[in-house]
């Protein structure tokens, strides 16, 4: 196989493999910045002591947690039209991503929130503080400080993850890879550039992760 | 029009019990064979000699960079090239039992490293040998800390399997895919294969919950 490993035709096909990269970055950061919006509300919904908010929330998460991703994707995909929305691939590829990213998020901040002590909360309500205003002010801040590694590992699991909308047809890398595999019959050629890629993303990611580890270390020895 | 549907999803749901059978078999052959790879690897990574170190380090490096369905890909389409000509069963057990020793490994590691050095030096100066050693005082002990995250990694594990059914096994997923072609109603098709995975992995996922409070309270007693 390696003897036959053709380099000129990945430099051939190296256009389209930046374009899916590029693909799979926006694909991904959209996907986690909804997440986060989604991870945060549901975290906070968890905790809230009110049944009505905490219950659906433990639901959504539970569900999403106890089901492939895969499953979700193409529930969105077959299912969404069977109800009526029409959307692109893309659309339903990014809801899908959000809506389960969202869900693992919500149990990392609900970690960071539960790790804040109670005595600052209740200092809080003692200096006349509302519910918004604590959550703004003292527990958000903090317990996102404290997300922060956890996060940056969710998207690294994410950008994996995106992969994943290759079968329903959405141009990223992984498809990349299948065009090169189908046009030219070269899956070695076209399944390892793809896995140099993402093994790009993954080491950037890794990077950004230990950093802000050695941050947070510094921040608390403080 | 959707009684109907109703009806003949009802007819075809032995095909679905079949197809959750065939995720069963996959995730639970890689989920034996992974976990005694896992714990071979991690006990080398974390006291081996270091020639064997690095390369199970870069390794696991590498399948965790890059996502799941890649090296399915990369396995199914790229094996036969070097002559080894696999079926989807046996390659979708390499992939996923490769995936889960990575982890594995990485999860046994961290819980042998987060025993203090003195007990390894107090054992060996009491004439153990380094196996005693692990048999005797690093295992049961780690084991406390390995044991939560590992019940968590075998929840992920069947969720990968999913992914398998892009190179054509025919496990809950597949089955699923090959139905709403004929019955389309993605929510419907979607929600049931959701409900079948939620049905495996909801127990497991509880069974982590409650491991992870039991060791926490052991260790808090002390």
């Amino acid at each position: 196989m390696l003897e036959t490993f053709n380099f000129r035709v990945i430099w051939e096909y190296l256009p389209l493999f930046f374009k899916c990269l590029w693909a799979t970055t926006w694909l991904s950061g959209l996907s986690l910045a909804g997440a986060l919006l989604i991870g945060i509300l549901a975290a906070v919904m968890r905790l809230s002591p009110r049944r009505i908010l905490s219950f659906p929330a433990g639901v959504y998460i539970e569900t999403i947690r106890s089901t492939p991703l895969l499953a979700q994707i193409y529930f969105f995909y077959f299912g969404l039209p069977s109800l009526g929305f029409r959307m692109s691939e893309e659309v339903t590829g990014v809801l899908a991503l959000v809506l389960n990213s969202g869900a693992y998020i919500a149990e990392i901040v609900r970690a960071g929130i539960i790790s804040i002590p109670q005595g600052q909360i209740e200092a809080g309500m003692a200096t006349g503080l509302g519910y918004i205003q604590r959550l703004r002010y003292i527990v958000l801040p903090q317990a996102l400080g404290v997300t922060i590694p956890p996060l940056l590992g969710q998207a690294i699991v994410l950008v994996k993850d995106s992969a994943l909308l290759s079968l329903i047809s959405i141009a990223e890398l992984t498809r990349a890879g299948q065009i090169m595999n189908s046009e030219r019959f070269m899956p070695a050629e076209g399944f390892f550039t793809a896995a140099v890629f993402y093994l790009a993303l993954y080491f950037i990611l890794k990077g950004i992760l230990a950093y802000s580890q050695k941050r947070l270390i510094f921040r608390e020895a403080r | 029009m959707w009684g109907y549907y109703f009806n003949s999803l009802i007819h075809s749901l032995p095909f679905f019990l079949k197809g959750l059978w065939v995720t069963i078999e996959v995730s639970g052959l890689s989920l034996i064979i992974g976990t005694m790879i896992g714990f071979v690897w991690g006990i080398l990574r974390s006291s081996g000699p270091r020639w064997l170190c690095w390369p199970i380090m870069a390794w696991v490096d590498l399948i965790r960079g890059t996502p799941f369905l890649v090296q399915v890909f990369i396995i199914f389409f790229i094996l036969p090239e070097l002559g080894l000509n696999l079926d989807p069963f046996p390659a979708s057990v390499i992939a996923l039992t490769n995936l889960a020793a990575c982890f594995i490994c990485e999860i046994v590691c961290a819980g042998l490293q987060s025993i203090p050095k003195g007990q390894v030096e107090a054992a060996l100066s009491t004439g153990l040998s380094s196996f005693q050693c692990l048999r005797y005082i690093l295992l049961p002990q780690a084991l406390k800390t390995i044991l939560p995250p590992l019940v968590g990694q075998y929840v992920l594990l069947v969720k990968d399997s999913s992914v398998v059914s892009a190179i054509g096994l025919v496990d809950v997923t597949r089955v699923g895919w090959l139905t709403v072609q004929r019955i389309p109603e993605g929510i419907m098709v979607f929600g049931l294969v959701g409900l079948l995975y939620f049905s495996i992995c909801y127990p497991l996922i509880v069974l982590a919950n409650r491991l992870e409070k039991r060791m926490t309270v052991q260790t808090l007693r002390l």
